[in-house]
């Protein structure tokens, strides 16, 4: 028996990986070939989807991009026992876009079949939770404080701080929630963790719950995202049955129930406090802080919010130590993020790397420039928030605080790459576009300042009366930026007012002095 | 449209199923949009006073979310990123192409109710940019020729 595996990732789907399945089975049917076909994560390489890996007594062979009309001829090469085909990669963690990777978070993906728990055992699985539950909860906290982690979602607040908070509130019920609702264009890391090693998600709530004395977590899904929710719901049903969610997990008398539940199609719904009112069953209207969650959370209790990949580093963070997890990254940049690489660039894919490595280095080292071949002009980091970065930028050490020097964020690690054909005035009118689409309308600035905003850069655009309209949105970027309730309305600016200094021609205005 | 009272007790068997679930007026709004399509007007007098909750509050839920209709949806749904990766790699050409072919604009239904057209901000298929969904189906770099080709594969199919 030879086992085969074909990525069961929305991206690799989306590029045929279903098809591809489907005709190797029948082709195996029809020709008496003796495989198995595992439907594996991504390895990340999205360029080389759908990727197709064999199993071989030398260690495993890759193939792709591989579409269904490929499978007679590599049968025929005898690619189920590694030979030579023109789509032939060799052993991809061999890869140079694999191999440079620090990949403590994404150590299993694309590796594992993501919904069988014995091959998530196989693979270090629940090592961290054995140890989580040996120890005290103060202990566990203190692992997590120092591993320097920090939210993965954006903010970047201090993971082990939050816990402490929670941990010290004194209530009959806690709750854990994961923040699921990753609407950030150009991420897509929660996806792939979701989708190829969700026990790690369902291993790191459940130290979440040792941790704090929560019993009860949620995780808060995007609708656009069903792949995910089956791959999430198939590991959780698994978890339960072998006793590692539930009453009396592994026998320790600790209690940990889970849940998926989906969210609408609402951006601001990402946003921590909207999060914790829709999962109430309410508007995602944004909710005045404090009362931070940590007190008053999910029905009044002390919450835990955290995002998918604060969360599946958990694992690792128990497993090792907080000191191995801090080794990586710079600065108070503690560990990996993963950089998830799109738009118009080449190698798009997942990179899960330490902290400190420069834009430069991932743009043309790890992506190979931009995918038209035309020159980069603009890149977007940390989702339709963040700030616009010119090529005089590309050398800013990935860090957050090196980012926020320069007027960025790092955010969620989504990095989307345009061309030179990009028009900037146009992308800036968009992020105020974006802002009225999914405002949640409970702070002016943000309700009505985007919609003025729009209306603002036309007018640049238009030419009507250029310098006045100029300072008139400067000025609205002030007021949304100081003075709305959430990083929606408050960061809006960020990709606007970056379009406007570094990228003034495009709206008609001098250039910028180099 | 169809009659409310065909569909009253599919909704209030939802209402039943879900009534001691903490937080329950989406996963009963996903439950009703699941079975029949879409949440009927008239089904919110019902919710409401199932939740003891004011007709208001469970409109203004419905309504604050993308994801929820009030009307009945084409027999396939075709939704289309408009976020920035999408637009990096000329999403936008494959917007108007999509608009003029099925001859309607974003939250509209083709007159043969075949199709209808969606707006969606992301579907975290961004390494393979611009990327539809038809139905639950997920589809990368996304040309007007493929467009064209899904379109009418799901004409093809009759089921």
């Amino acid at each position: 028996m030879t086992r085969v595996f074909v990525s069961r990732d929305s991206t690799a789907l989306s590029l045929g990986a279903e098809q591809v399945a489907q005709s190797l089975q029948q082709l195996a049917d029809t020709k008496g070939l003796d495989i198995e076909i595992v439907r594996n994560g991504s390895r990340g390489m999205f360029w080389l989807e759908p990727l197709v890996e064999v199993e071989t007594s030398t260690g495993r062979v890759a193939y792709g991009p591989v579409q269904p009309e490929d499978l007679a001829t590599l049968v025929e090469a005898g690619f189920l026992d590694g030979k030579q085909h023109v789509l032939s990669l060799g052993n991809i963690e061999e890869h140079p876009f694999f191999k440079y990777q620090n990949r403590l978070t994404f150590a299993r993906v694309g590796l594992t079949d993501p919904v069988n728990l014995e091959d998530y055992l196989a693979h270090d699985g629940y090592r961290g939770l054995k140890n989580a539950l040996a120890l005290q909860p103060v202990d566990i906290v203190k692992h997590v404080t120092d591993s320097g982690l920090r939210g993965r979602g954006g903010a970047a607040f201090p993971t082990g701080i939050k816990w402490n908070t929670v941990m010290n509130a004194p209530a009959e019920q806690k709750y854990i929630v994961c923040n699921a609702d990753e609407g950030d264009s150009g991420t897509f890391s929660d996806r792939m963790i979701m989708e190829g090693d969700p026990f790690v998600l369902i291993e790191g709530m459940t130290i979440a719950g040792l941790a704090v004395g929560a019993t009860q977590g949620y995780i808060y899904l995007r609708i656009e995202y069903p792949h995910a929710k089956i791959a999430l719901n198939q590991a959780i049903e698994a978890a339960y049955q072998h006793g590692y969610l539930g009453e009396n997990i592994q026998g320790s008398g600790k209690t940990f129930h889970l849940e998926v539940r989906s969210g609408a199609g609402a951006y601001i719904c990402g946003e921590e406090t909207s999060l914790l009112e829709s999962l109430e069953g309410k508007r995602g209207l944004v909710r005045f802080k404090p009362p931070l969650p940590a007190i008053v959370g999910l029905f009044g209790k002390p919450t835990i919010v955290n995002n998918v990949i604060s969360l599946a580093s958990i694992p690792v963070i128990l497993d090792k130590g907080g000191e191995y997890y801090r080794d990586y990254g710079m600065g108070r940049s503690r560990g990996t993020l993963p950089l998830q690489l799109a738009g118009n660039i080449k190698h798009s894919g997942l990179f899960e790397a330490a902290f400190g490595m420069t834009l430069r280095e991932i743009l043309y080292d790890y992506g190979g420039g931009s995918a038209s071949g035309r020159p980069i002009r603009a890149v977007q980091v940390g989702g339709p928030l963040g700030a616009y970065l010119h090529e005089g930028q590309f050398d800013t050490p990935l860090d957050y605080e090196a980012f926020a020097a320069i007027a960025c964020v790092l955010g969620h690690g989504g990095i989307v790459v345009h061309d030179d054909t990009v028009n900037m005035s146009e992308m800036a009118r968009y992020a105020m576009e974006f802002c009225v689409e999914e405002s949640c309308g409970k702070c002016t600035p943000c309700r009505i300042g985007s919609t003025r905003g729009v209306e603002v850069i036309d007018r640049i655009v238009g030419n009507e009366q250029k310098q006045k309209n100029t300072e008139l949105l400067r000025d609205l970027c002030d007021t949304m930026l100081c003075g709305s309730l959430c990083a929606m309305g408050g960061m809006t600016p960020y990709p606007v007012l970056s379009a406007l200094n570094h990228f003034p021609e495009d709206f008609g205005l001098p250039t910028a002095k180099a | 449209m169809q009659d409310y009272q065909s569909q009253k007790p599919i909704v209030l068997d939802i209402l039943a199923s879900h009534r001691t679930m903490p937080g329950n007026l989406l996963p009963i709004l996903h439950g009703i949009q699941d079975t029949l399509g879409y949440i009927p007007p008239a089904a919110v007098e019902d919710i409401a006073k199932d939740l003891s909750l004011s007709k208001a509050e469970v409109h203004g839920v419905i309504s604050f979310y993308h994801y929820f209709r009030t009307t009945p949806p084409g027999k396939h749904t075709i939704r289309i990123c408009r976020a920035e990766s999408c637009q990096a790699m000329n999403s936008k050409a494959l917007e108007q192409h999509a608009k003029q072919t099925l001859g309607i604009d974003f939250h509209q239904t083709t007159t043969d109710e075949q199709f209808s057209l969606e707006a969606v901000y992301c579907l975290g298929n961004c390494g393979c940019s611009p990327s539809i969904t038809i139905d639950d189906q997920v589809h990368g770099r996304v040309t007007p020729e493929k467009f064209d080709r899904l379109v009418a594969s799901c004409k093809g199919n009759k089921s």
